[in-house]
């Protein structure tokens, strides 16, 4: 697994229902691009992020394929309506196969 | 109106746009997760005989900037500094120590800190940074390898040790033993050099609020070290911002970490006494 690697996600603890939020997310990644060289001038070898969802209670709510010209430790922010309490699943997919998740609830009412 | 009388009553607009907003710090407010209220203008502290008010770099900065500061989750600095949070939890060096073993909390231990450095050592007979007092704790208590200056882990640490102070006036002392290196700091912020011949005082006495080419010139103050920057997104001691600025006069620089610009980073603190410490900083 690529090291240092860890996600960061900001969520309201509770909002109104049907409130539109402003979700957070930042994931700690070299997310190298495969086009550089090292110094002895061999390719390094592409490891990105290249996958990331967001699930509210079962449903999708923001599913993007990240291509290698996306900075290191990239950082997405978008809204979503609450319509009731639930929780967010957000996923990470490396190009190693490793797959991260952080969960965080929220409470409507 | 025909073709001729639009394209020039367009370039007319084009020209009033174009007219740089008149010069100075903005009007803004820093106040950063909605609860730290941070000083970015006060009156200059007395041992300055130029300036009347002293200004945060961050009011010297555009919107868009300025805003990635106000919260931690968008402040990219903040993962070096929760970086930097698990490097003083974890022990190195020949004595098996980490920097909690002696300190504990680092929001505890470290608060007020940054405030007042740099700071005359008495044990060592000198003005020292913290990043000398990192390092001496590395070398002398861990048994650890010193860290580069300017490097990675240590602008890092630096940067954890500051934002636990975030929100105090910077204070630091000119007195006393340490008058001397903070004299020896004024003689260089007021020494041209370099081919183009330029001192600090030039740019950040002279000058703030101007632009140089397109950049925004400020006071220069360092109250938001160490800084994100923008341009190479990372981490930024003040000695290799120091350099940079000495390297942009064509001079030959001093070294991060030398006497030099110890006696430098005395002064030009000192110059922002009264400003909040806000590192780590977001600048362009």
């Amino acid at each position: 697994m690529a090291s240092g690697v860890k996600p960061r996600v900001k969520v309201p603890k509770s909002a109104d229902a049907g409130e539109v939020i402003t979700i957070k997310t930042l994931i700690s990644h070299k997310m190298e691009s495969g086009q550089r060289k090292d110094g002895d001038g061999n390719i390094i070898p592409r490891s990105i992020i290249n996958r990331f969802t967001c699930e509210f209670n079962g449903e999708m709510v923001i599913d993007v394929n990240i291509e290698p010209a996306i900075s290191t430790n990239p950082f997405f922010e978008f809204e979503a309506k609450v319509p009731e309490s639930g929780e967010f699943v957000f996923t990470w997919y490396d190009d190693d196969g490793d797959v991260y998740t952080t969960t965080k609830k929220i409470t409507v009412g | 109106m025909n073709a001729a009388t639009k394209m020039a009553s367009g370039l007319a607009l084009a020209a009033i746009l174009a007219t740089p907003a008149l010069a100075g710090p903005d009007d803004d407010n820093l106040i950063v997760n909605g609860e730290i209220e941070m000083i970015t203008e006060t009156a200059a502290p007395a041992h300055m005989e130029y300036v009347d008010t002293i200004y945060s770099g961050w009011r010297f900065r555009s919107d868009e900037t300025q805003v990635v500061q106000t919260d931690d989750f968008d402040n990219p600095g903040m993962i070096w500094v929760e970086a930097a949070g698990e490097v003083w939890e974890t022990a190195d060096g020949s004595e098996g120590k980490s920097c909690a073993s002696c300190h504990g909390a680092v929001d505890e231990a470290m608060k007020g800190v940054r405030a007042v450095y740099p700071k005359w050592n008495d044990e060592r007979g000198e003005v020292t940074t913290i990043e000398m007092e990192v390092n001496n704790c590395r070398e002398n208590r861990m048994g650890a390898d010193k860290w580069k200056y300017a490097g990675g882990d240590m602008t890092n640490m630096v940067a954890l040790i500051s934002s636990v102070s975030r929100g105090m006036p910077v204070n630091v002392a000119i007195d006393g033993p340490a008058q001397a290196t903070w004299e020896a700091g004024k003689e260089l912020y007021y020494t041209r050099t370099g081919q183009l011949e330029l001192s600090c005082a030039n740019c950040h006495e002279d000058s703030y609020g101007m632009m140089i080419r397109a950049d925004h010139l400020s006071q220069g103050q360092i109250n938001g070290f160490p800084t994100y920057r923008l341009k190479n997104t990372k981490l930024n001691s003040v000695h290799a911002r120091f350099k940079g600025c000495v390297r942009d006069t064509r001079a030959h620089t001093f070294a991060p970490g030398s006497a030099e610009f110890v006696a430098l980073e005395l002064y030009v603190a000192s110059r922002g006494n009264g400003l909040s410490v806000e590192g780590p900083s977001v600048r362009n």
